[in-house]
């Protein structure tokens, strides 16, 4: 029973991260109707930003939670701004080959010089060890990090769906040119929208790297299955990405227990029965 | 939506005579390659690509349809028939005939499922396939693994023409790589190749003329993942190993750049550009990851700045197709 406990955790820290980067995914999907192929990129970038901060700066691993996503974001507001904007009108699967290339650069400049192997970071002193929950050891970092994805997931469904901010982001993805009539600066929301998407990638590369190591190709196999999770999830909902996240990543977990062999193919199989049965995705409106 | 492709030229009998004789410049140039003593090699792996690229531009620049997952169709038939040749002991042509087939049957299964949905979900879909292939091939015996099936041996053509020779291969493989690109020709400028770009351009409106648009995607990619699954096979006589490199998606994304970079929908793009793609990759080898960092940078000047790519933007300029 330990060790399914234990599958079920990893499932829910893999869960996390899925539901962080298919929720970015969505929201960027949403405002710039671009699906972001760099996101894997900008995730391990996240790591990395941390590991530097840590290594040449010594900053915290609390700090480099709030820098990292925050860095990498500009990073990827200059990317939009640059680049992105540019294919407006264009068809989608432009974007889709410009985010491509910029992934290759990313991946290909970090592999130069860190190789493929990976970069320890410690786990912070306030969050070592674990504690007994009488039917399992939970680390308290592994916890820490389910619950603090969770929060997180939940305060970006909040602003997106609750607050004033979020309302204008809605109705400028539904109608960009009436939503400029009323005055609203629609291409510096959009800009906006991208660094937010792109810090949530970089804030769960932050959450990884104590348990995952920090290495150039962290995030390309990844984005691989996160795409995957969001064919089943659709993107049409926030709430439906953040859930499908976290059940393929428990379902990803059990798959480790009861059949490991197939813990690797699990996700992308669920994708195939659910394309065969709804074709637009759990939630999803059709395309 | 704006098209993929912005010159949709009439073809004129002219057109088609223009297009001919650039064909048989191609073919000439090509044949008398081993005369001038450029690494045959090289020509070689390099018209399978070309094959693989053209395939691959049937879906996307005469249907719409970008496949993020076309390695699936090289892997597969790259190791069925390197499994053919080397453990079932079968002649060069069945070889090729056993993984032409499994290309087929895994384009049936996999186009069935990928087609039901347009658009940029059609390439993550791909996309997730290959990779559920690639971890299959990781896990099963007959793979090899990491190892790959390797030390394929050659053999006769048809019991005549022996493969172990370089310039009988590179004549064998040239044949295939014509005979690919003349029935990739035929099927473009066929009426089904007409209904399929009228899907890409105006699907709702192919739909109301009475087209079963699904249907005509079905088919393009079956035919596509087949003739990837044919320059998947040639390839392995000329790498003489098939291994996991050719299932990975890095695989599936330079078919994509070979494809951009010599002109989405053009007819001689994908060649030129899987040649500019090899001879890159030649020439760079030496320096390591940044050979990536190019590439990704090709990839993004592209969508930038060239939409057109190399033979689009020629014949851009002459108003002609290419």
């Amino acid at each position: 029973m330990q060790a399914l406990y234990a599958q079920l955790l990893v499932g829910l820290i893999n869960g996390s991260f899925y539901a962080l980067l298919s929720l970015g995914l969505a929201v960027i999907f949403g405002m710039l109707n671009i699906i972001n192929f760099a996101h894997g990129a900008l995730y391990m970038m996240g790591a990395f930003v941390a590991y530097f901060l840590l290594s040449l700066g010594g900053i915290n691993y609390w700090w480099a939670l709030l820098l990292a996503p925050i860095i990498v974001g500009i990073f990827g507001m200059i990317l939009e701004r640059t680049m992105l904007q540019w294919l407006t009108g264009l068809d989608h699967l432009y974007g889709l080959l410009l985010t491509f290339g910029i992934a290759l650069i990313v991946q290909g400049v970090f592999q130069n010089y860190f190789g493929s192997s990976g970069l320890p970071y410690a786990i912070p002193d306030q969050l070592k060890g674990g504690m007994n929950l009488g039917f399992m050891f939970l680390p308290i970092y592994r916890g820490w990090v389910v619950i603090f994805s969770l929060v997180v997931c939940l305060a970006t469904w909040f602003l997106i769906e609750k607050t004033r901010l979020g309302a204008y982001l809605r109705a400028a993805t539904e109608n960009p040119t009436l939503v400029r009539a009323f005055g609203i600066n629609v291409p510096r929301m959009i800009t906006l929208t991208y660094g937010l998407g792109v810090g949530l990638a970089a804030l769960a590369g932050v959450l990884s790297a104590p348990i995952n190591q920090v290495r150039p190709l962290m995030g390309a196999d990844l984005i691989i299955v996160v795409f995957a999770v969001v064919v089943i999830g659709g993107m049409g909902s926030i709430m439906g990405s953040i859930i499908t996240g976290f059940a393929l990543g428990v379902i990803e977990g059990l798959t480790k227990y009861f059949y490991p062999e197939a813990s690797n193919t699990v996700v992308f199989v669920l994708m195939v029965l659910v394309l065969l049965v709804k074709p637009t995705g759990l939630t999803g409106r059709a395309a | 939506m704006t098209a993929l492709t912005d010159d949709t030229l009439p073809m004129t009998p002219r057109a088609m005579r223009d297009e001919m004789i650039v064909f048989v410049v191609m073919a000439l140039l090509l044949a008398s390659v081993p005369f001038t003593g450029v690494y045959p090699f090289f020509v070689m792996q390099a018209l399978c690509f070309a094959l693989l690229a053209c395939a691959f531009n049937l879906l996307i620049g005469y249907g719409g349809l970008l496949s993020f997952g076309h390695a699936m169709f090289l892997g597969t038939a790259g190791y069925c028939s390197a499994h053919a040749l080397k453990v079932w002991a079968l002649p060069p042509e069945l070889g090729i005939l056993v993984g032409v087939a499994a290309a087929f049957v895994l384009s049936i299964i996999t186009g069935y499922i990928s087609i039901r949905r347009q658009g940029i979900y059609f390439s993550m879909i791909t996309l997730a396939l290959s990779q559920l292939l690639y971890f299959i091939y990781l896990q099963a015996p007959f793979t090899h693994g990491e190892d790959g099936i390797q030390g394929i041996p050659q053999g006769r053509m048809f019991g005549l023409f022996d493969l172990s020779k370089p310039t009988v291969l590179y004549y064998v493989v040239l044949v295939g790589f014509l005979a690919g690109f003349l029935l990739i020709y035929r099927i473009i400028n066929s009426p089904f190749g007409e209904v399929l770009k009228s899907i890409r351009e105006n699907e709702p409106r192919a739909i109301s003329l009475g087209y079963r648009t699904d249907q005509y995607k079905f088919l393009a990619f079956i035919l596509s993942g087949t003739l990837a699954g044919f320059a998947g096979s040639l390839k392995v006589f000329v790498a003489q190993n098939a291994s996991l490199t050719d299932v990975h998606w890095t695989m599936s994304g330079e078919v994509v750049l070979m494809t951009l970079v010599g002109g989405l929908g053009t007819i001689f793009g994908p060649v030129v550009g899987a040649f500019v793609i090899i001879a890159m990759q030649q020439y760079l080898a030496g320096f390591g990851q940044w050979v990536t960092v190019i590439q990704g940078s090709i990839f993004v000047i592209c969508v930038l700045t060239f939409r057109r790519g190399v033979i689009g933007e020629i014949a851009h300029y002459f108003r002609r197709s290419l």
